[in-house]
């Protein structure tokens, strides 16, 4: 069970405020942790519990509820074969989040992914620019509220004949 | 003391060396390189965003266009992440041929990297040969499928059809011949002064900093570390299979070649032991809910059509809840992460592409070389730039 898994076991003695909810589903775990104390529970997981691969950096746009973003983590502990995920509310009215690159090189790209198509703001972020889509874009992709195709067009109606 | 003057280069988006639509703005002294700037993002097609409008099957035509050297693969962990979602099992048989297609597709798709790779540092001779070898494997992609490169064959429970008649057969003529071929390359490459002396201390990165910028794959085991998903965190019944994991001690392009060869072998191998344990069986799973039925009943019975039709227009709904599932793809740890609100479509699919993590490191590989090695270190990622961009 999830309380039982090692890293949750030590994030709870560690961490214990910061935890608000820590979830199981089909053998993996989540923890869900204060946005303020990210790079501290990234930096405690990659160097005390050697979680030292982190896969992905993504975020999940939950519109209409409070707080409307949540950004997700991936972890991966090469030593332990071991996955576990962290995720972080983002409100809509405070869209940034402190920058994981410090604790890993490979956040770097993954966070500007998700600042260029979610607009979270990774705050001291060494390059934080769009990365697929151009400079000059407007609007933010992945968002729920961007329709799908695209600003300034008719919604597509399905074939006429 | 001359003088340091930078000059900026562009490479790309149109260039032959850059596999793709990459482009890379860089920084050079003289023919020493400062510092490189990628711009990506020519190939995006919101595929994450596409799928979010569209139910679990629609979806899996859109993973065979991320890695278009790779459809398989791509499908394969789509697949697999959907039914850790509904929490199915699929028939021993669709098993075995999920893995034998995997790893022809990683065949396909290392014959690629080594015919490019090979040719961008100047020897052809390799290129026509994968390229002849590679097409064995397309025949048989169209035979099976219906498609040389976008083969849409798996489904979620299972396949959209068992094999055809001769399957087997065509899979041992490819398992026999292949071995001598990749003798060929390695006669061709190994000891060949040209191809020592551009990858030899090329693009090197330590295992420690390989593993901070996220590689993945075998340019992480070119690196020396021993991890290999489908051995560490077996799917799709990998642990029935016996294989070895080959890893690099010298961190450089010489030593990801070899290690990529050496898993080619080893594809082989897998496919072997795969065919040998295929027995007859159902290809897909008994779970109406879920699977389209047999076509003889959509075109005989009214049940079935309408079975069929509901299926393909409303699709399944999934349990509410979130997975993460990924898959040793040819190019690194390919995973999908989706949310489901119990609907039947995702409420958020996430590809997480190796390619896209790996090119990350283009910079920290390729500082300080001259430029003409820069080219090698694009050829030794082996990016695809449908899976950087989705």
């Amino acid at each position: 069970m999830a309380e039982n898994n090692r890293a949750v076991l030590k994030l709870r003695e560690k961490f214990a405020s910061s935890i608000i909810d820590v979830k199981e589903f089909r053998g993996e775990v989540t923890v869900t942790v204060n946005k303020e104390d990210i790079v501290a529970i990234c930096a405690f997981l990659k160097n005390d519990l050697r979680y030292n691969l982190l896969t992905d950096v993504t975020a999940v746009d939950y519109l209409g509820k409070d707080p409307r973003f949540m950004a997700v983590y991936n972890l991966y502990s090469i030593p332990n074969k071991d996955r576990l995920r962290i995720k972080a509310p983002v409100t809509e009215s405070d869209c940034t989040i402190d920058t994981v690159s410090t604790v890993w090189n490979s956040a770097n790209w993954l966070e500007r992914e998700t600042y260029d198509l979610f607009g979270i703001v990774f705050k001291n972020h060494p390059d934080l620019r769009r990365i697929l889509m151009t400079d000059d874009w407007v609007g933010h992709p992945l968002r729920k509220d961007y329709p799908l195709q695209g600003p300034g067009r008719e919604p597509y109606k399905g074939r006429l004949s | 003391m001359a003088s340091k003057e930078i000059m900026t280069l562009n490479m790309g988006p149109q260039h032959p060396s850059t596999h793709g639509v990459l482009r890379l703005v860089i920084e050079l002294d003289g023919e020493i390189i400062e510092k490189i700037t990628p711009h990506i993002g020519y190939l995006h097609r919101g595929v994450e965003k596409l799928s979010e409008n569209r139910t679990y099957h629609q979806t899996i035509p859109l993973t065979d266009r991320l890695d278009y050297l790779a459809p398989m693969s791509n499908n394969l962990g789509y697949i697999l992440a959907v039914e850790k979602l509904l929490d199915i099992k699929v028939p021993e048989r669709a098993e075995t041929i999920r893995v034998i297609m995997a790893e022809l597709t990683r065949l396909k798709s290392h014959l690629v990297w080594i015919a490019c790779h090979a040719l961008d540092i100047g020897a052809m001779t390799v290129f026509i040969y994968a390229f002849r070898e590679r097409e064995m494997i397309m025949s048989l992609y169209e035979k099976l499928s219906g498609a040389r490169m976008t083969s849409n064959y798996f489904r979620v429970g299972g396949l959209s059809a068992d094999v055809y008649d001769g399957f087997e057969k065509d899979v041992r003529e490819i398992v026999d011949t292949f071995p001598g071929h990749f003798d060929t390359y390695e006669g061709l490459l190994t000891k060949n002064t040209i191809w020592v002396n551009r990858t030899v201390g090329n693009g090197v990165i330590s295992a420690e900093d390989a593993i901070d910028y996220g590689i993945t794959g075998p340019a992480l085991r070119g690196s020396g570390v021993d991890w290999d998903l489908r051995r560490d965190n077996p799917y799709s019944g990998y642990e029935k299979y016996t294989f070895k994991v080959p890893v690099g001690e010298k961190c450089d392009t010489f030593d990801r070649y070899k290690v990529r060869l050496v898993e080619m072998r080893e594809a082989v191998n897998i496919i072997r032991q795969a065919l040998d344990s295929l027995k007859p069986g159902p290809v897909l799973a008994d779970l109406p809910q879920v699977c389209y039925p047999p076509k003889e009943a959509v075109y005989n019975t009214i049940e079935g059509l309408i079975h069929h039709f509901k299926i393909a227009s409303e699709g399944f709904p999934v349990p509410e809840g979130e997975v993460y599932q990924s898959v040793e793809a040819p190019k690194g740890e390919l995973g999908y992460y989706i949310v489901s609100d119990g609907g039947t479509k995702p409420y958020r699919m996430r590809i997480r592409p190796p390619s896209f993590v790996n090119l990350g490191a283009i910079e920290k590989m390729a500082k300080g070389s001259m430029l003409a090695d820069l080219v090698a270190v694009i050829g030794t990622l082996d990016i695809v730039l449908g899976e950087i961009d989705r």
